[in-house]
């Protein structure tokens, strides 16, 4: 069970938190715009990649508020937590 | 003398004390400090089982959670425990166990006919029988089972009860052997909070079954007592014994099951059976010993082979006299001891057998000296005997240890102790993502790499000397307190060992040759429990089976209660050579917690009835329960159903609720409803985006029906949202769907739309709803409250006002799920027992009727409302459902874009439609097929099925929702529903609206 960093409670039990996939996925402005498949796409897929995730948490047994963890999805180690808004951080190098 | 192979002195036991118990209905005694497996063998039981597949006889193996053949089912009725190991079960006074698999017993077993069929039943045999013809598995399978199997489950519940523990602990070391016992001294020491937990009862593993060896210059077990007393002396250290470790999970967090009361008689026991620690550790100690491998030869499944280790442990840790005559075949140093331990006892010993053409180690030259026959470069190919056995085939093995060769010597014998060497028991350095790697100079599977903060000391790391497993212990404790605590620490301390046991590497040895090839002779048994020979693994090579994942799965290697503990490397290996491969190259399976199998009690906890789940109930609960409602469940919360009168059953009952609210009044607690209060500046603009119709213009005072759609453009959820100011709105969701709907919108708010000044409260608990329906409604209404107007013109339909109801603030909706006139009344919950009293007094003079769900069904179904959920699935559109007017046009919202998607512009979508049963007395099942002709060829292409169906006792007729295939243009078709029972009924496509279609009845 992981101990995830929440950014405004601090660390707390995985059991705590529900899981909202990959983040920064950006509603499109303009919808009407897109073809069915790039609509498509931003409906349904998502990297899935093997090790370095941006993905987004909700603390829902806690104060309620989603926040972007950088994960690895092999290992599990979580490198950083950030608050909706804040940039993504740059590609580990 | 009833123990008759008892040893006259030694092991420890409480020989002053006997127990009584009793095995497959016979009556035996023991001492504590038995196990029921020592007791056993020291009544001279040796025969404890049959095998599952061939019914071969089976004896005790094994001295811990290894053992594969002594699986019994212990007590009788709700507390009977299927599958116990004989060698783990403590005994105690009265116990009763029975072997699990063996009909009427182990002695004369009338399934062992299955063993002269055994040519017959190769690896994959019931693949390849069974699964053909198409369908008969199903009806083989039944008497499979009953010839093999296990043991049984209870089928009572479950009497105990079960308890948590969270825990925290800078250090946590599992397993109190040896390496466990220095770790956990060093670390104790080192002032780290320490938690030191052993699966037996008493600490010391291997340590309580040696004989001669010296810690510190005291007798190892006294050593341990010693360490025990010391760390229990430490604050700072806990120690949990009967507890096994037995996951290892993400980031230290460690599950531990604590057996507390299995040990005492039935009669004795008290408080929680079982504890489940919950740990998080800083650091991890992995110090879980190492398993003795079996040797892989003709008949090794004979009650009387043993390993050399449990040979040891029941000689000198139980004083059991395991037999007259003994053989030990080894390929290393260790199993000397057994030799030595045996001949201490006064056990004869024919011969030690060793596959290595030179042993010259300290163990080999103290059994010459003993005057003990070693036969060197020799291998035992084949055991004899019937149910017991009688002797040993002995060959010498050539230098390339392919080959046997020269003539057989027969050694006369009831007890083979055998040994193939050590493997680590890295199971939780496994779970806890680690990578085990095969070493090849030590023949065996050692931990790799530590992914997590952890590191493996003793056996379970390669080191099977008892002075490095000290050394590797103490050292390993001290550095994970330093790591946990970060703090300066004093050395490690320095355990001495004597006599001095270096050991000469072994000779890996993973299937003994015979003189005949494998599948032809005798069998050489891997995994004992499966029935698994040497020959199955080659089988599975020969028809191809590459991956060891899929040869387990072929050949059942390492199922069952023993998970591959004791031949499952051996099984790797014979396939690796089959493949001429390396053991490296082949691997292992995975290893998955549990490390031992756990009672369901353990994992429940207290989590059970009750206390599974929270039950909500609505201020008006106890009303309802004094007027006789049935409840159902919905979500969470107990609703009631119907309110049946005397004599009524639910359909009486529901045609009476239900006509009341057509035709006079009716009144139903709708206080489940999910209700959302939102307020901000932005809160119309974000109705706006979450719902598919728009918002903006809704005037304050006013209330509208809301679809909500995920981003698939599928139904999600729906409901009626009040405007109770410019920037303030009452959202109501269903019942089921109040949390989901919650979080949604959070998600968006935070994650799309932070810019967006709106603000979310849950309000569903804070206010109680009591919906008033029926065209008496406004004269109930009128009666309770008298500072609102409730003229059609002063509180038209789909508005609300605010007034005082029995002396309470109430917010009064005129909204309808229903049909007909209607208003529901929302005042704080903690008065809604009040208010709904009120009501009840109110509505008397015009025969209030209480309704419950079944009826507010019916009622909504007659009005085509759809439930979102039972008449929507999540692959539904608005669309689908013949809503096309609730989708707003000039504005976006979560899912317009994905309505113009090719698929979701399909004509022949599943649509919503009513369905009319040709006999208007029959209903429909829900969830049944709708076709159009029941008799075509199969399979008869689906057309729909019954998503919502009941009869209408204000129609006199049933009626039914369904969703059927461009069923919104086949209004008039007739369509059939074939029926389980063979039956076919037929029906005919209708609009959704049974009643009011014009809604007339709910705009008076």
């Amino acid at each position: 069970m992981l101990i995830i960093p929440c950014p405004w409670c601090g660390p707390r039990e995985q059991t705590e938190f529900a899981y909202g996939g990959e983040a920064h996925i950006v509603r499109p402005k303009d919808p009407d715009a897109l073809s069915d498949e790039q609509w498509g796409d931003y409906v349904f897929m998502r990297r899935n990649p093997k090790g370095r995730l941006l993905e987004q948490w909700a603390h829902a047994f806690g104060c309620r508020r989603w926040f972007n963890v950088e994960r690895d999805t092999v290992s599990y180690a979580i490198t950083r937590v950030y608050k909706p808004g804040e940039p993504a951080p740059e590609e580990a190098r | 003398m009833s123990q008759r192979h008892r040893l006259a002195q030694g092991g420890r036991i409480d020989r002053t004390r006997r127990l009584t118990f009793t095995f497959n209905g016979r009556s035996y005694e023991g001492h504590p400090g038995d196990t029921l497996a020592s007791a056993l063998l020291a009544n001279g039981v040796t025969l404890v089982a049959r095998s599952w597949k061939y019914h071969r006889p089976r004896g005790i193996v094994a001295c811990g959670v290894e053992e594969p053949n002594a699986v019994v089912q212990l007590e009788t009725g709700a507390r009977t425990v299927p599958n116990a190991r004989a060698t783990e079960v403590e005994l105690y006074e009265g116990l009763v166990a029975s072997s699990v698999n063996c009909w009427p017993g182990p002695e004369l077993d009338l399934m062992a006919a299955a063993r002269l069929f055994s040519r017959l039943m190769p690896a994959g045999f019931y693949y390849k029988t069974f699964m053909w013809p198409k369908g008969l598995w199903m009806k083989y399978e039944h008497y499979i089972r009953k010839a093999s199997g296990l043991g049984h489950s209870p089928t009572e519940p479950d009497p105990d009860a079960y308890d948590k523990m969270n825990a925290h602990c800078d250090v946590l070391v599992a397993g109190g052997g040896p390496a466990g016992l220095a770790a956990a001294l060093a670390a104790g020491k080192a002032g780290a909070r320490v938690i030191l937990a052993d699966q037996q009862a008493e600490f010391g593993g291997t340590l309580l079954s040696l004989r001669e060896t010296a810690i510190d210059g005291i007798p190892a077990a006294q050593w341990a007592g010693q360490a025990v007393q010391r760390l229990s002396a430490m604050a700072n250290v806990r120690l949990l014994a009967r507890s096994t470790v037995f996951g290892y999970h993400d980031e230290n967090f460690l599950t531990i099951a604590q057996r507390r009361t299995d040990h005492l008689p039935p009669g004795e026991r008290s408080g929680a059976r079982e504890r489940t620690w919950r740990v998080r550790a800083k650091q991890v100690v992995l110090a879980t010993g190492a398993l003795e491998r079996p040797l892989v030869f003709g008949d090794n499944d004979l009650p009387g082979v043993m390993l050399a280790s449990a040979v040891s442990c029941f000689t000198n840790r139980h004083g059991v006299r395991l037999g007259g005559r003994a053989v030990v075949f080894t390929n290393n140093d260790g199993a000397y001891a057994a030799a030595l331990d045996l001949h201490a006892a006064g056990v004869e010993v024919a011969a030690v057998v060793d596959a290595r053409p030179a042993p010259e180690g300290a163990l080999p030259r103290l059994v010459r000296d003993a005057g003990i026959e070693v036969v060197q470069g020799a291998v035992v190919t084949r055991a004899r005997g019937a149910k017991r056995l009688t002797g040993a085939h002995v060959m010498a093995l050539d230098e390339g240890g392919e080959r046997v060769h020269g003539p057989v010597r027969t050694i006369d014998c009831d007890l083979l102790a055998m040994s193939g060497g050590w493997s680590p028991a890295v199971h939780l350095h496994a779970q806890s993502n680690g990578r085990p790697r095969y070493d090849e100079a030590r023949a065996c599977f050692v931990p790799g790499a530590s992914n997590q903060a952890q590191r493996s000391a003793g056996a379970c790391n390669g080191r099977f000397d008892l002075e490095s497993c000290l050394a590797e212990g103490a050292a390993s404790g001290l550095e994970a307190a330093r790591l946990a605590c970060a703090a300066a620490l004093p050395v490690a301390p320095r355990h001495s060992v004597s006599p001095a046991t270096r050991e000469e590497p072994l000779r890996p040895l993973w299937l003994v040759p015979a003189t005949q090839p494998p599948g032809h002779g005798a069998k050489q048994f891997v995994d004992p429990q499966n029935d698994v020979a040497a020959s199955d693994i080659l089988l599975a090579a020969r028809e191809g089976y590459r991956s060891i994942e899929h040869v387990k799965r072929y050949t059942a290697l390492g199922f069952g209660t023993d998970q591959g503990k004791l031949g499952n490397i051996n099984g790797m290996a014979i396939l690796a050579q089959a493949l001429g491969q390396t053991i490296a190259e082949t691997g292992t399976t995975t290893f998955r917690p549990n490390y031992t199998p756990v009672t369901f009690g353990a994992i429940a906890g207290p989590d059970l009835g009750e206390l599974f789940e929270p039950v909500r109930k609505t201020a008006m609960h106890a009303w309802h329960e004094e007027n006789g409602a049935l409840f159902e469940n919905v979500g969470q919360w107990k609703r009631p159903w119907y309110f049946p009168r005397a004599g009524e059953d639910l359909h009486s009952a529901v045609n009476r609720e239900c006509l009341a609210a057509r035709t006079g009044v009716g009144i139903m607690d709708a206080s489940t409803l999910g209700k959302i209060d939102i307020k901000g500046p932005d809160a119309a603009t974000f109705l706006n985006l979450v719902y598919t119709n728009a918002w903006s213009k809704l005037a304050v005072g006013r209330c509208r029906y809301g679809i909500m759609l995920d981003e698939n453009g599928m139904v999600m959820d729906d409901g009626v949202t009040t405007r109770l100011g410019e920037n303030h709105f009452l959202m109501t969701t269903t019942t089921g769907g109040a949390a989901r709907v919650m979080a949604w919108l959070e998600r968006w708010l935070q994650t799309e739309w932070p810019h967006f000044k709106v603000y979310l409260t849950s309000v569903t608990d804070h206010l109680a709803t009591a919906a008033v329906v029926g065209p008496k409604s406004r004269d109930v209404l009128r009666a309770a409250c008298t500072d609102i107007d409730f003229s059609p013109e002063a509180f038209p339909f789909m508005s609300y006002r605010e007034g005082t109801v029995a002396g309470v603030h109430a917010i009064v909706t005129r909204i309808s799920f229903s049909g007909e006139l209607a208003y529901e009344v929302n005042v704080c919950a903690n008065l809604g027992r009040h208010v709904w009293n009120a009501l009840i007094e109110a509505g008397k003079p015009f025969g209030i009727t209480p309704y419950g769900t079944e009826a507010m069904h019916v009622l909504r179904a007659e009005k085509g409302f759809i439930i979102v959920g039972q008449d929507t699935d999540g692959s539904v559109t608005p669309v689908d459902l013949g809503m096309d007017w609730i989708i707003g046009k000039g504005k976006d919202f979560i899912g317009r874009r994905s309505l113009h998607r090719s698929d979701t512009r399909r004509e022949d979508r599943k649509q919503l439609v009513g369905l009319l049963t040709e006999d208007p007395k029959t209903v429909l099942p829900e969830g049944g097929q709708v076709v159009k002709d029941a008799s075509a060829p199969v399979p008869v292409p689906m057309e729909g099925h019954v998503t919502s169906s009941y009869f209408s006792a204000f129609l006199d007729r049933s009626i039914a929702l369904a969703l059927v295939k461009g069923g919104a243009k086949r209004h008039g078709e007739e369509v059939q529903v074939p029926l389980a029972d063979g039956r076919v009924l037929r029906a005919t496509i209708a609009p959704p609206v049974f009643v009011d279609a014009e809604g007339a009845r709910q705009n008076v």
